[in-house]
């Protein structure tokens, strides 16, 4: 059962900077081409400072907190029996290399559906920049199945 | 890429598909290093049949990854204001993805033009995998 006192918890935040070998190794590892994501030259003509994020990578970010498994360890999720159920992002200025960008993660809801044994886990995150500009949003749903759903 | 034009792009018009290779444990590995999400169930056939399960199964991050190529084959990413997804099924070694779009409100607010579509990534079998939908201002 999920302990819905530890709705509004602030999972402990972290800074880590955008590093431009990681965004490569990312782009090779989605099949990305486009030379906007590989090229700092090409980029910076496109008007980015350095190779920018491409959409979905704030979440590799955010799960490079020191302390990975915080949020399945405080609310005693059992790892193998999570899903990804939802993801989202709300973007509001473009971040690249060398950024330096800081995750404020809070869990904001908790729900059950005992007709389909899954209980639910919301958590969003609030990312900023070195310079304090409100980078993104990102939301979370983590679906945890119970035993008798595992096959 | 040649730009959207907020004018002639119609409501049911489709984005150019984007199709995958087929989902190898090769690809999971590059994916896992990269995302920097370790999780066994993806990486560690012995972890994923100790949890109950065959075999190891994609992250679903990579699916919404290839969605962020579609949309970023469409318009450049500067324009996307918003991502959304659900994930409906477990991508399983061997899928051989596609993801589609289309084109689902157009509308102008606070001075800007706005378009809202509907995307999806399916397996080759035609089952829908994640399904989700992007603003993206034109």
């Amino acid at each position: 059962m999920l302990d819905k006192t530890l709705i509004g918890y602030a999972i402990t935040p972290h800074t880590i900077e955008v590093e431009k070998g990681r965004l490569r190794f990312f782009a090779k590892a989605t099949g990305q081409e486009d030379p906007v994501y590989l090229d700092e030259a090409v980029a910076r003509k496109a008007g980015y400072r350095s190779l920018p994020v491409p959409p979905t990578f704030l979440f590799c970010l955010e799960n490079e907190a020191p302390d990975p498994w915080e949020i399945q360890r405080v609310l005693k999720l059992d790892l193998p029996r999570l899903l990804h159920g939802e993801q989202s992002f709300t973007y509001h200025e473009p971040a690249c290399a060398g950024d330096v960008l800081t995750f404020e993660p809070r869990i904001t809801d908790m729900y059950e559906r005992p007709e389909r044994d899954l209980e639910f886990v919301v958590r969003e995150t609030r990312v900023t920049n070195s310079h304090g500009v409100h980078v993104a949003d990102l939301r979370v749903v983590i679906v945890q199945r119970s035993q008798a759903r595992m096959k | 890429m040649s730009s959207v034009d907020y004018e002639s792009l119609s409501v049911g018009q489709s984005l150019p598909p984007l199709r995958l290779p087929a989902i190898t444990r090769t690809t999971l590995a590059l994916y896992a290093g990269a995302s920097a999400d370790h999780n066994p169930i993806h990486i560690d056939i012995d972890f994923a049949r100790r949890a109950g399960l065959q075999d190891v199964f994609a992250h679903g991050m990579l699916s919404m990854a290839y969605l962020g190529r579609l949309l970023t084959n469409w318009v450049p990413q500067r324009q996307i204001r918003k991502f959304s997804v659900r994930f409906l099924a477990i991508t399983q070694l061997g899928t051989i993805p596609t993801c589609t779009g289309e084109v689902v409100e157009k509308w102008q607010a606070d001075g800007e033009k706005l378009a809202r579509v509907a995307i999806r990534i399916s397996s080759e079998t035609g089952e829908d995998k994640i399904v989700g939908e992007a603003i993206v201002v034109l």
